[in-house]
């Protein structure tokens, strides 16, 4: 579904600060595929992923998504393909709108946006059934503005609104990592579920190393620009997270150190 | 206030709520403010008056619309495309809109239209005209802009000035919506300056300085007195709230404020305006203040506020 090809990326390219950030990547994901990425800060994770996305245009390399090489397509372009959830829940969704206007935006996804009227009586019906699914009670506060909505909640609706035309890809850009434990898990298990019932392609950024170990069918650990460590299948299901840590190790050459990677 | 003073403030500020109906579009909508509307409200005007005198009154408006359409799309492109910041692609295109227009109006500062045919010849006779057919063209475009700020288009040019970043991640063109946005607004101001040179049969070279500051004021007054719940309140606010500054200004003006300090009133007025969330949280702050040091009734007031 998704193949990457020696994808790199060089931040401030001849100025002193210059960074390579991504270093000839290659990763593919078959369909259905769900993969958790992990890594310290600075090892290329959230520029992998606005890679894919678009946000930044890639150096060199190439991005296939599905039948379509997406490389030097602009980000709103790659997005009628590309779910995305981030990190902030503020950036999901827009805050002056109401929860069902939002819905009805992510709707239209790689439909014509001319002057059809934005909200259909079945759409409405429609996201109504979706929304009861979350178990969030925002199924009765369709016409409430987003910006009353807690964070967990704003997670929430961004990922159905992700979800709600089926994406050939599924980004999470740490979707859980600004929300209380509990939310958290409640988050994380409503995208097991959606990922599961759609049958998804996913690519989830995560700090939580027994999260990366325990969603998905695949573990990619990245460091410094590189995809250090890919696990799958039986590899996969006899890690712990001590192992984990001691396999980063043998493949960097370096201790881990990154308090927020081990603590969480 | 006299009648005919009343009246005419309302007339005013009919006409210039069209024009504060665009600078909603781009100031709240777009979370842009566009200074293209000093310009392409004047441009609007020399148009009308061009093609009033030549005896096309309607066809000045729409041609006014035009023009003021291109002129939204320049300060996009300038924007999106040449990413140079909102402020000052705004500020030049105002600029240059100084010499296009001189240029419209045929290098003259001033084109009166005494005993020109306009739009209100239509209601020949008629003292209400004035009154009448503003009205009527600005009860259309406010219900057109209704449903087409819910037309699919709609919601993501509205979502565009929230958060554009998501409007990208759902598949929006922001350059896009960005475009149409000012090019909408700037084509609506345009209007609200035909209609005023056809009003006033004058039209002059400098008749759109401050035009910005006006619609800031309508759409900030307009929310402040009449609030933001829902899409039409919103835009009834912007209407009304041009109406209620044309009326201040009026009542400025009856105490014996010189029309040249007008300019100054209506920059107070907005700066006042805009600072409105500091200036509460720093009268909470104080209130909050005096309560800790004072206790007791200030804090059973506070509580029967709520």
């Amino acid at each position: 579904m998704l193949k990457i090809n020696n994808l790199s990326k060089v931040f401030g390219q001849g100025s002193q600060n210059e960074k390579q950030v991504l270093k000839q990547i290659n990763l593919t994901l078959a369909p259905g595929e769900f993969a958790a990425v992990i890594g310290g800060n600075g090892a290329g994770k959230s520029t992998l992923l606005n890679c894919i996305a678009g946000v930044h245009p890639s150096d060199s390399g190439s991005i296939m998504l599905g039948d379509y090489d997406i490389t030097n397509w602009p980000e709103y372009r790659r997005s009628r393909l590309i779910g995305r959830v981030f990190q902030d829940p503020l950036m999901g969704t827009a805050y002056a709108m109401t929860i069902e206007e939002n819905l009805a935006m992510a709707l239209a996804k790689g439909k014509s946006r001319g002057l059809q009227p934005g909200i259909s009586r079945s759409d409405r019906r429609n996201f109504r059934d979706r929304l009861a699914q979350l178990e969030l009670g925002l199924e009765n506060r369709m016409s409430d503005k987003v910006g009353l909505l807690s964070g967990g909640q704003r997670q929430a609706l961004t990922l159905l609104m992700a979800t709600i035309v089926r994406p050939s890809l599924l980004m999470l850009d740490e979707h859980t990592a600004a929300l209380d434990p509990l939310t958290s898990r409640k988050v994380l298990q409503l995208t097991r579920d959606l990922v599961a019932a759609e049958h998804l392609t996913t690519l989830m950024v995560t700090h939580n190393m027994t999260d990366a170990l325990a969603f998905g069918t695949r573990t990619l650990m990245m460091h410094e620009g590189s995809i250090i460590l890919d696990l799958q299948g039986k590899e996969r299901s006899g890690m712990t997270v001590e192992t984990l840590i001691a396999s980063f190790k043998k493949h960097s050459g370096e201790e881990l150190v990154n308090d927020r990677l081990l603590l969480s | 206030m006299t009648l005919l003073a009343l009246e005419g403030s309302i007339e005013l500020g009919i006409i210039y709520a069209i024009m504060a109906l665009g600078v909603f579009l781009s100031f709240r909508t777009l979370n842009m403010p566009d200074l293209t509307v000093d310009g392409s409200f004047t441009l609007g005007a020399a148009c009308s008056a061009m093609l009033a005198v030549a005896g096309h009154p309607w066809l000045g408006l729409i041609a006014a619309m035009g023009a003021g359409f291109v002129a939204g799309n320049v300060t996009a492109w300038l924007h999106t495309k040449l990413k140079i910041q909102p402020l000052l692609a705004g500020i030049l295109v105002m600029l240059a809109l100084y010499s296009v227009n001189l240029r419209v109006m045929g290098g003259r500062a001033n084109i009166p239209l005494i005993n020109q045919t306009t739009i209100f010849s239509l209601l020949e006779g008629n003292d209400l005209a004035p009154l009448i057919i503003p009205v009527t063209i600005l009860i259309l475009i406010m219900v057109l802009l209704f449903l087409f700020l819910q037309t699919r288009f709609g919601l993501i040019l509205r979502a565009t000035g929230d958060n554009d970043q998501m409007v990208r991640a759902i598949g929006g063109n922001t350059d896009f919506t960005i475009t149409i946005g000012l090019a909408l607004s700037n084509a609506l101001v345009a209007l609200s300056g035909a209609i005023i040179a056809q009003y006033q049969s004058f039209t002059d070279i400098s008749m759109g300085v401050g035009m910005v500051v006006i619609g800031l004021a309508s759409v900030i007054i307009g929310e402040v007195i009449f609030g933001i719940r829902s899409l039409l309140r919103r835009l009834l606010a912007v209407v009304l709230g041009a109406m209620v500054y044309r009326l201040v200004i009026a009542l400025a003006m009856e105490a014996g404020m010189p029309p040249t300090d007008m300019k100054l009133i209506s920059a107070v007025v907005v700066a006042v305006a805009l600072s409105m969330p500091v200036i509460r949280d720093y009268l909470l702050e104080r209130k909050k203040r005096w309560v800790t040091r004072y206790g007791g009734e200030g804090g059973q007031a506070d509580a029967k506020d709520k």
